[in-house]
């Protein structure tokens, strides 16, 4: 997204940021140290599923940290952000101890703070461009911290304000997926007047949020609260309904539709093709997630059965790997590991959640890679054999990889393998639209400035056209393809 | 939503369901299936579509009580609402003029049977069908059957309705007698494996409809994955039907299993 500097210019002047950043003297904001998140304690935590690591800041940490930033006049934070946040301006609102200004500032251009303050990788986007990382090789101001602290703050206050929304326009446009990318698409398009249908083949609205993403980290009512207020400036939710099968793009434009916004999202996991890969107890990242995070299989009060492992495999390092494993011990793992084939230096996954994990007592089993599964005379898993690897040359994608280590195979017991080695764009929605130009690895085609595909009135953004990415990614995708369909439907009304 | 416009119990154990779901009605084709959820605590389970009216807005379900889940949705009345029902899933039976049809249908099989045997007599196929089950009780449809097919073949455990003896007794007279050109069947896995040794033997074209374990039925989770023809394959989204020579059945059989313990458990607790 482009940042709009003439903007960002007068809001900064306005009075009260003048007067706030000359309250404190430079050298005294950078004198802060970076405040430390409160967790709760590791040996509590792994005894539940359902309750948040990250506590948040007190108001007192928060306006402390808030301080720090120095409210910078070309702010390079913000070219890290997908979502193209004013976080001058909500950090130094929470500063000002105006946590309702700093939420509303959140909501101008995300759908989702609260969200974001909890899964996106700052440490890679805004904080990675913060003035302090960047020349004061100090650690970056914790604008993820303050973003989900000013996002709670104005959910438990009660005071939750809705954004403002155009006069309706009357044209009907719908998002198919309810994942991150399709609500911050409909955050926007709702604002802009427009109609809009969210519809979501499973049976609640969220996608990965809800079925992917444990509670421990981003808990339900979090998300629930974001659906609200979409749904409170007039966004439609349609569950239970698959575009394409339920019924076709055809019969939605005879119902009025005139644009559609395919975040369909990455739901084909991948596995490895070894032997022994398809016994019983080995399963997809998505398909133990699911079971536990959108089907609760963990309650028994719950029909959705999961096989609660005593040792526990997961083949990975990304952040889905993290969380599966984090699951595991939760529902009670004595050993619970992580097999991925590099070195900790190369994973994927947040630093953060490698930390948590650690602390939580996963073992790490690096440079090594499953080669096959053994099971028992019922086809129930009880080994995986690993191979050694080293580190070789840099690949494509910079990171140095993986070669294997002749003869270095043994074997580990284990009752439990859950394969998170990355998914593959969903096929659904693609194959059932005539003429779309869909890439070689299945993710639709799209122009990479307007986010429109080879049918002009369709549009996608998210894991759909990335192959799998980030949340954050996912909704700065929907924003554009918004403005850019926005741009689109007015010429063709004109 | 999803309400139960008509309920008729085929058995003790088996019931059909009209269900009203009116754009799975007017879209679904032979072959597809849906999930659905009976309550806020239910599975998603998969159930493929015996028939639909598309004027009615009505879909058919047919149910055979087995665990908490079919349990539950064959506890339901007319009147009542299932939570969730989402489709039509998977992709439809390729129907086309082949010349003559054996269908085999085993037990509840015979339900999603009957839409694929309309579907081939309509494309101008001569129909052979075959209804197994372990004794008259669980012989279901026939009459409806009867209607797309030009002869009917009743096959039971016990002998108690019709020949005695298991579904590939009949099918194998019946391939001796005249030229098949292909073969569906449906049914337990047990039963497609067998029926698929005796046509491969034959070399007969042969499909069958898998009924694996699946949580989202939309390629997301791989819990139904399937060898066929040495590939790892999703039944959800690659299926529900497959070349039947080509389908591993153990490893299909051994993965029905895959939940058997904690399947027996939930049982347990929801028969107190």
């Amino acid at each position: 997204m482009s940042i709009d500097k003439e903007y960002l210019q007068i809001e900064r002047e306005k009075e009260w940021r003048a007067e706030l950043r000359k309250k404190m003297a430079n050298k005294d904001r950078t004198a802060l140290n970076r405040t430390k998140m409160p967790e709760m304690d590791p040996y509590v935590r792994i005894q539940f599923q359902n309750k948040e690591v990250n506590i948040g800041l007190t108001e007192e940490q928060a306006r402390q940290e808030a301080s720090r930033c120095l409210d910078c006049p070309t702010p390079t934070c913000m070219e890290g952000c997908p979502v193209s946040i004013n976080i001058p301006k909500f950090v130094k609102y929470i500063d000002a101890g105006d946590y309702l200004g700093a939420a509303k500032t959140l909501k101008e251009t995300s759908a989702l703070p609260a969200v974001c303050g909890r899964v996106c990788p700052q440490e890679k986007q805004c904080e990675a461009n913060c003035f302090y990382t960047q020349k004061l090789k100090k650690d970056a101001v914790a604008i993820g911290y303050l973003e989900r602290f000013a996002a709670d703050y104005e959910r438990e206050s009660g005071l939750m304000s809705v954004p403002e929304v155009a006069p309706a326009n009357g044209i009907k446009i719908a998002a198919i997926g309810s994942g991150p990318s399709s609500l911050s698409f409909a955050g926007d398009m709702i604002k802009r007047g427009y109609d809009v249908t969210v519809f979501e083949a499973l049976h609640e609205i969220g996608g990965v949020l809800k079925y992917g993403i444990p509670e421990f980290r981003l808990p339900n009512k979090i998300v629930d609260v974001e659906l609200e207020n979409l749904q409170k400036m007039g966004v439609k939710f349609v569950k239970n309904f698959i575009v394409g099968k339920t019924s076709s793009f055809e019969d939605l434009k005879a119902e009025g539709f005139e644009a559609f916004f395919v975040a369909s999202g990455a739901g084909l996991p991948r596995f490895m093709n070894i032997p022994g890969e398809n016994y019983n107890g080995i399963l997809s990242s998505n398909e133990y997630l699911t079971r536990v995070n959108l089907m609760n299989a963990a309650n028994d009060e719950f029909d959705t059965p999961v096989i609660k492992g005593k040792n526990v495999a997961v083949i990975g390092g990304g952040n889905t790997a993290m969380d599966s494993v984090r699951t595991a011990k939760r529902l009670g793992a004595e050993r619970a590991m992580i097999i991925y084939r590099r070195s900790r230096a190369e994973m994927p996954a947040r630093v953060e959640e490698v930390h948590h994990a650690e602390e939580e007592g996963i073992e790490f089993i690096n440079l090594a890679n499953p080669v096959e599964y053994f099971a028992d005379e019922k086809g129930k898993v009880n080994a995986v054999r690993i191979q050694r690897m080293g580190l070789g040359e840099p690949d494509a994608s910079g990171r140095r990889s993986p070669v294997v280590i002749e003869g270095s195979e043994y074997d580990i017991p284990v009752d439990l393998v859950v394969v998170a080695v990355g998914v593959s764009p969903n096929p659904l929605i693609p194959s059932e639209v005539k003429d779309l130009k869909v890439s070689r690895w299945g993710t639709i085609e799209v122009n990479e400035d307007t986010m429109q595909s080879s049918i002009p009135e369709l549009f996608a953004g998210g894991d759909i056209v990335r192959g799998g990415a980030t949340v954050i990614l996912a909704m700065g995708d929907g924003r554009k393809a918004a403005a850019n369909m926005d741009e689109y439907l007015k010429s063709k009304h004109s | 939503m999803n309400q139960i416009v008509d309920k008729v119990l085929f058995s003790e154990k088996v019931a059909k369901f009209v269900v009203h779901a009116p754009r799975i009605a007017r879209s679904r084709k032979p072959g597809h299936f849906v999930i659905l959820r009976v309550d806020e605590k239910g599975e998603r389970i998969p159930l493929t579509i015996a028939g639909a009216d598309p004027e009615q807005g009505t879909i058919v379900l047919v149910v055979q009580r087995m665990g908490v889940s079919s349990s539950k949705l064959f506890e339901l009345n007319i009147g009542d609402h299932i939570l969730d029902v989402v489709g039509p899933l998977g992709k439809a039976t390729h129907i086309y003029n082949a010349g003559t049809i054996l269908a085999c249908g085993g037990g509840v099989g015979v339900a999603p049977m009957l839409p694929i045997v309309e579907g081939f007599k309509k494309a101008g196929n001569r129909v052979i069908s075959i209804l197994a089950a372990r004794n008259k009780d669980l012989i279901i449809l026939e009459d409806e059957i009867r209607k797309w097919s030009d002869e009917v073949i009743i096959m039971t455990d016990d002998g108690s309705y019709g020949t005695k003896g298991v579904v590939t007794v009949g099918a194998e007279m019946v391939i001796q007698r005249e030229t098949i050109n292909e073969c569906i069947a449906i049914g337990p896995a047990v039963m497609m494996k067998f029926t698929s040794l005796l046509t491969q033997k034959y070399q007969i074209p042969t499909q069958a409809s898998l009924n694996a374990i699946m949580v989202d039925g939309t390629g997301m989770c791989g819990a139904c994955r399937v060898s066929v023809g040495g590939r790892t394959m999703f039944t959800c989204i690659d299926g529900p039907e497959f070349d039947a020579h080509q389908i591993d059945f153990n490893e299909l059989i051994m993965r029905l299993g895959g939940y058997s313990a904690e399947e027996k458990l939930a049982y347990e607790r929801y028969m107190l």
